[in-house]
């Protein structure tokens, strides 16, 4: 099998094209081969072997471009003839790509400079608006593979500023902590020399002097939740932490100023330090992922209007009710609209999840979200965008209320039970020693509260979650933050969509019925579907045997209809019943090819949406493991007995829905105290997986759009499914475990404290073992897991 | 003895010279995109390169 120089595809051997020795697929992988070499960019191929990929066609598709308004609103910044834009490339994969990309400047003078931010998959252009424009920069990345993908998302996205301030603190904490402790062990370890007498008020002062800005400012995000929380009247963690930091602190200064001890100051930057490093991995994010999408992020910023005959590009908000819309194309109509010209092929795999375009004819309707394949046709909008059937969906509460919905977590059922035995104990502390002296009851109510901060009972959850996600992230499963884990070990039952999740959208069955067909009539059907650029024709192309490839004598594609053609001695015709004068007594769900040979009907192609392998299996292993399980979906109950035989016994199978049925469906499994589960795909999932507690959005390609969800799975990672349930309950057990070690951790200071012999000495080796020996604990443990966790 | 102050003294000043540095890295992006820089050097010098070859094949 020979391969691309250029894109890495196979080349269909008598089209290959050979150019400097290099073997090249198609026209186009040549052309940006030559352009590059032309430039001295050979070194493109060096870094990786075929990176490129082939370049579409792209002359139109940016012509709103042009239009100075639509411009600006793209630019990040703007100043004279210097001008700055953001693009996000989804081809971006590889070291070749950054080097190309940052050596745009050879491609073009006015390009002064250009950095890839690979993780994001985006570039910064900063480029001279007098030599270049940005169609121009969108067009030179389009012809070399990079095609930008420019949405409704990017019309006032302004960059978000990030936000660093975790690292100053957590930075601040560390040289609080560092420099503390080893001005303390001098006191630890010659306590009675007679030196240390001398300059111990210097270590001391000098302790206070360090430990202020970590008191004042690294540990200030527990002082903001802690008393949010008071407010609140719930019991989070951050109330015993804030409190323990803040009568670290103060000891500290009473038994330094009483020269009474060295006092906990260590303790106290080496807790904030911990916990500050135990957000940070807990923040672990897949950058390349967006988990936040509505249908913006779908939607052209631009479309072309036709007005006088002439082609205008528009704002998509500027689309009113009766204005005439050119979609070439691969383009999305962003509107509700009907259809003008004779014949369209709608591609919903965006909002449905079903694979094989849908046929429109003139005078049909056409709802927004779906992709028109073929060639460019004419609408007439029947709403504006907001209005569409598709994108009233977003205006539901449930996107709204989503952002501030608040979970309970595991640590803060913990601590509503901790934080008030812990004031008790303290408080019975104070008095019992009130009896011996004062004095000595308010030295143990304070080492009471710091010995008992709960610094390893708030570092297990945030651990074990950082180290879950990861190793679900290692394993395809990409989740959203660590509570999703939570939710995901609680979820009782599971729904599934039918299009695109039980079914793949990107392989389809095709099956032959009729009369047998000999090898020379398959090898004539293949020649002559070769010719055509119908969906249809390119799958059935691609799915019939390899064979001779020969021009055929005739060849007429009649749009709408079907192909006729002449090949050696067959006269074949291949269309659609209608065309055929066949009449179809079967209800027409399916989408059938009918093969007309000699003026024979021999029989039709049948395309059906191809369920994922494994299905049976996985809903057996969930079934037995006591999920609930249901299928919903949009299209009619065509398919119930295929499906029946799929999946186990007790499924509930729902058909019919419209996006909002699916939305409620949900919220009645919810209001019967159900933790729903929803596996979705497409964008008229949107709400259901929203309305769920969890909602994981499946995908081909995690690269590309998947609607808004707490997770994205990797289609390939379907069938373990049972296995990450399982893990994630797993990872539960692991933190009750750790909270166990943490409670007799701080049982054994809790001794020291309460008998007043808690020394700084001994604070300062209790703090960092038992934070220790919890993070490894929790980061083995979760490791042990999920090699052992059952799928 | 007294010679602690000043050596505690530089010790705390050397340190504090590391956590302005650290700040001013965090503040300078350094810490934002941890991946790409690191492929990016790498590759420096080799578009020079490749444009000489090709200056000296066309002499040749």
């Amino acid at each position: 099998m020979l391969n691309c120089y250029h894109c890495g595809n196979e080349i269909i051997e008598n089209e290959m094209l050979v150019f400097d020795d290099k073997k090249f697929c198609c026209k186009g992988c040549q052309t940006v081969y030559e352009l590059f070499s032309d430039n001295g960019l050979t070194n493109y191929y060096d870094f990786e072997k075929n990176p490129g990929a082939k370049p579409k066609d792209a002359d139109a598709k940016f012509n709103y471009l042009e239009n100075a308004d639509i411009v600006s609103k793209l630019l990040d910044f703007q100043e004279g003839s210097t001008q700055i834009v953001r693009l996000y490339i989804p081809h971006i994969h590889c070291s070749s790509c950054i080097w190309i990309l940052e050596n745009l400047n050879t491609l073009n003078s006015g390009i002064s400079q250009s950095q890839v931010v690979f993780s994001q998959k985006k570039i910064t252009i900063v480029f001279n608006s007098e030599t270049v424009s940005l169609k121009e920069i969108v067009l030179l990345l389009a012809s070399i593979g990079y095609e930008p993908y420019i949405s409704l998302e990017n019309f006032d996205n302004k960059p978000k500023l990030i936000d660093r301030n975790l690292l100053y603190k957590i930075g601040v904490a560390f040289f609080g902590f560092g420099n503390i402790m080893l001005l303390s062990f001098p006191e630890y370890f010659n306590v009675n020399d007679y030196w240390i007498h001398q300059y111990k008020d210097f270590f001391r002062y000098l302790n206070i002097f360090l430990a202020l800005p970590v008191f004042l400012y690294s540990a200030t995000p527990y002082y903001i939740s802690a008393y949010h929380s008071i407010k609140a009247k719930a019991f989070n963690i951050d109330i015993p932490m804030a409190l323990g930091i803040i009568v670290m602190f103060l000891r500290s200064l009473v038994d330094i100023f009483f020269q009474d001890g060295a006092g906990f100051l260590d303790s106290m930057c080496g807790l904030v330090f911990f916990m500050l490093s135990g957000k940070l991995i807990q923040q672990t994010t897949y950058n390349f992922l967006s988990f936040e999408r509505d249908y913006k992020s779908y939607f052209p910023i631009a479309v072309t209007k036709i007005e006088n005959k002439a082609e205008v590009p528009i704002q998509v908000y500027e689309i009113e009710k009766g204005t005439h819309l050119m979609i070439r194309n691969e383009e999305l109509i962003p509107v509700d609209a009907v259809l003008l010209s004779d014949t369209a092929y709608i591609d919903y795999s965006f909002v449905t999840g079903e694979a094989v375009p849908v046929e429109k004819k003139s005078g049909d309707k056409i709802f927004a979200g779906g992709k028109q394949v073929g060639n460019a046709i004419v609408i007439e909008a029947v709403n504006s965008v907001s209005q569409s059937y598709l994108t009233q969906l977003w205006s539901n509460e449930v996107f709204q209320k989503r952002t501030s919905q608040k979970l309970k977590t595991i640590t803060d059922r913990a601590s509503r039970i901790f934080t008030p035995a812990l004031l008790s104990i303290a408080f019975i502390g104070f008095i019992g020693w009130s009896f011996v002296s004062f004095n000595d009851a308010f030295n143990v109510l304070t080492a009471v509260l710091i010995v008992a901060c709960p610094c390893a009972l708030a570092l297990t959850a945030p651990y074990t979650w950082g180290n879950v996600i990861r190793l679900m992230g290692k394993r395809k499963l990409y989740l959203k933050n660590t509570a999703v884990i939570e939710q995901l070990s609680k979820a009782d039952a599971l729904v599934f969509d039918k299009t695109g999740t039980l079914t793949s959208n990107k392989n389809q069955q095709i099956k032959y019925v009729g009369e047998h067909l000999t090898k020379e009539e398959l090898m004539a059907v293949k020649n002559i579907v070769r010719g055509s650029n119908h969906p249809l024709s390119r799958r059935l192309y691609m799915f019939l045997p390899e064979c001779n490839i020969k021009k055929p004598l005739l060849f007429n594609e009649i749009a709408g209809k079907g192909i006729e053609g002449v090949f050696e001695e067959y006269h074949l015709r291949i269309g659609s019943a209608n065309w055929l004068e066949i009449s179809d007594q079967l209800v027409v769900h399916d989408t059938k090819v009918y093969i007309e040979i000699d003026h024979k009907v021999k029989g039709y192609f049948v395309f059906e949406n191809e369920y994922r392998k494994g299905i049976k299996k996985l809903f057996e292993t969930l079934k037995d493991r006591n999920y609930q399980l249901y299928v919903l979906s949009g299209d009619n109950n065509g398919e119930e007995k295929t499906l029946r035989q799929l999946v186990s016994v007790d499924t509930q199978l729902v058909f019919n829905q419209k996006p909002e049925d699916k939305l409620r469906f949900i919220e009645n499994l919810q209001s019967h105290g159900k933790n729903v589960l929803m596996i979705g795909d497409g964008l008229n999932d949107a709400g259901a997986l929203a309305q769920s507690n969890i909602g994981i959005s499946i995908s081909e390609n995690v690269n590309v759009f998947t609607p808004a969800s707490d997770a994205i799975l990797d289609a390939g990672a379907f069938t373990k499914i049972p296995y990450f349930l399982a893990f994630a309950k797993n990872a539960m057990k692991t933190i009750k475990m750790s909270y166990c070690l943490a409670i007799s951790y701080n049982i054994v200071g809790l001794s020291f404290a309460l008998s007043n012999q808690l020394s700084p000495l001994v604070a300062a080796i209790i703090m960092p073992v038992s934070t220790a020996t919890i993070i490894s604990f929790v980061t083995l443990m979760s490791g042990i897991y999920a090699k052992k966790s059952k799928g | 003895m007294g010679v602690i102050y000043i050596l505690i003294c530089i010790s705390v000043f050397v340190a504090a010279v590391f956590l302005y540095l650290f700040i001013k890295s965090v503040k300078s992006g350094q810490f934002d995109d941890q991946y790409t820089p690191s492929v990016r050097m790498l590759f420096d010098d080799e578009l020079k390169k490749k444009k000489n070859n090709k200056s000296q094949k066309q002499s040749n």
